[in-house]
């Protein structure tokens, strides 16, 4: 086969592989009166922006919150996981072999598992429905992972460097401070990416841990609209892209750094 | 030891003892006030309607996802492996169904099939064929959770095998072109077999993943109708937390058989990995 009739099937299963993509972009301009078209339109003519006015009318506060979790999330996680690999990498704890056992063990907890535990334990505490409460749950998903990119980046640092910055009368505090830390910054740019993105799109903690509060999350939002019985797809579906930003964000911005965190999972070389 | 490290090193450890203690919390919390039950929670689970058909789900729905994922992932990543014009690009695209919040997909995929207004029918009637209840009938309900769940799947089993086909060398390739091999001779002679390794892992991984699957099922069917598409996630979910009187109890039993099985797995992942770094 030559290029170019690769290069055009390549474009027609993008293609293929985006519609739903296309389709939530599409109904979320679409007029109330034309969503049950038949058939249905496939471009929004006559579109209207009124799911995008509910979204600004009703769902700002929504997005606000997820932005605020997402970004007390990144911050939690990298400063828990960042000093963590580096400890795992560098300083060869006795133990650390079995840790890394233990964090691999828990990013295959089932979700569900951990909101009932934290559901029980919030409960007795009495920070249900409170920020930081869903910030320090859904760290828990990104902790392991970053702990685990962290570890598998800084074994890379050659020990040259944090021996001259040692000779230097460096503790280890500041080598890791002043060295490490610098040196380890596409590490940290993908571990932030990712938690980033867990936290804003997280359901099950949100659904359960703060379910009914004053400050609720994006997918919330989105879920609550499902769940109104006058279901209006075009609000729907404009809050849902608009709940897709960051990730469009994330994917422009960043797609090595993406790349990297789907398969550091898997592989390592 | 400094005390640097033993408050590093010590604090993450300390944090996942805690957090194995917190899963283990629910069954003591519900317990706690109540006497103790022993296996009781276990018993009602097995003895309970939903059973039978939660495990028959979650192996359909976790093998179903799998095999799609994985079939139509490798195709992929075997065509993006060609390197033409935009296939970066493109690539990069393919990446988007997995980024997206899972609720954003799954409204997306709902609202795709719909029985009157969605656009899958809609394509379908243009075939000819009458259309389909994709969510409210017992029969589909199960099918299109497992389509929407194969859509998410498909960048993260393209992206893994792509980054495996990376590390074959090309001078196999040139060899078995100077022996006159076909493009599919060379795909089960030397790319498949070269990717084992890669593949297991990535089924694995896949496997332990579909088994959480909870979000999906959940937005698009709530496991209904009438049980049709539970799986052991979400029947958890809604045990504990789905009705006005939460069984905690219970619910905590069904996420400890589902974690019983992630581990088993998790356990040969490991293993797996392991021998592959000796």
């Amino acid at each position: 086969m030559r290029s170019p009739i690769k290069t055009v099937i390549g474009l027609v299963l993008t293609a293929v592989m985006l519609f739903p993509v296309y389709w939530m972009i599409n109904v979320s301009f679409t007029r109330d009166q034309d969503m049950r078209a038949d058939p249905p339109h496939l471009f929004p003519v006559d579109g209207t922006l009124e799911g995008y006015r509910a979204v600004l009318d009703q769902q700002l506060p929504y997005l606000g919150t997820s932005l605020l979790v997402g970004l007390g999330t990144v911050a939690l996680t990298v400063v828990l996981a960042a000093p963590a690999g580096y400890a795992l990498a560098k300083l060869r704890p006795v133990g650390g072999g079995a840790l890394s056992f233990v964090l691999l063990i828990a990013q295959m907890i089932p979700g569900i598992i951990m909101a009932m535990g934290f559901y029980a334990i919030y409960l007795n505490l009495g920070v249900l429905n409170s920020i930081p409460g869903l910030i320090l749950a859904d760290s828990t998903i990104a902790v392991p992972f970053g702990v685990l990119i962290f570890t598998a980046f800084m074994s890379g640092i050659p020990d040259e460097l944090t021996q001259a910055a040692v000779v230097d009368g460096a503790g280890r505090l500041r080598t890791f401070w002043s060295v490490v830390l610098p040196v380890s910054r596409n590490s940290i740019v993908t571990v932030s990416l990712f938690a980033f993105l867990w936290a804003w799109s997280d359901f099950i903690f949100a659904s359960t841990l703060d379910g009914g509060g004053d400050h609720r999350p994006i997918t919330l939002g989105i879920y609550q609209y499902i769940g109104n019985n006058n279901q209006q797809w075009n609000a729907i579906m404009a809050t849902a892209v608009v709940a897709s930003i960051p990730a469009t964000i994330l994917l422009i911005i960043a797609q090595r750094y993406v790349a990297a965190g789907v398969t550091a999972g898997a592989i390592k070389d | 030891m400094t005390l640097y490290l033993l408050a590093f090193y010590a604090y993450p450890l300390y944090r996942n003892i805690e957090l194995s203690l917190r899963t283990y919390t629910v069954r003591s919390f519900v317990q706690g006030g109540a006497p103790f039950a022993g296996l009781d929670n276990y018993g009602k689970i097995l003895s309970d309607p939903t059973f039978g058909p939660a495990l028959l789900h979650t192996v359909v729905f976790t093998g179903a996802s799998l095999a799609f994922q994985f079939t139509i992932g490798m195709a992929l990543a075997v065509f993006f492996h060609q390197h033409f014009p935009l296939s970066g690009t493109l690539r990069a695209l393919f990446l988007v169904p997995w980024l997206l919040p899972l609720i954003v997909s799954a409204s997306t995929w709902s609202w795709m099939l719909n029985s009157e207004a969605g656009v899958v029918n809609a394509a379908l009637g243009v075939v000819g064929v009458e259309p389909v209840n994709w969510l409210t009938s017992p029969q589909w309900s199960l099918v299109s959770v497992i389509i929407a769940n194969v859509w998410i799947g498909i960048p993260f089993n393209l992206v893994v095998l792509y980054s495996g086909l990376q590390g074959i060398p090309g001078t196999l390739y040139e060899a078995a072109s100077l022996d006159g091999a076909t493009g599919w001779q060379r795909f089960w002679r030397i790319t498949f077999p070269m990717l084992r390794p890669v593949s297991a892992i990535t089924l694995l991984l896949g496997l332990i993943y579909t088994l959480k699957v909870f979000d999906i099922i959940w937005i698009m069917t709530r496991g209904g109708p009438t049980d049709s598409s539970t799986t052991f996630a979400t029947w958890s979910y809604r045990l504990g937390f789905g009705n006005l009187l939460p069984a905690f109890g219970p619910g905590a039993a069904v996420g400890n058989l589902l974690i019983v099985m992630a581990l088993i797995f998790g356990l040969i992942y490991i293993r797996i990995q392991r021998r592959q770094q000796a």
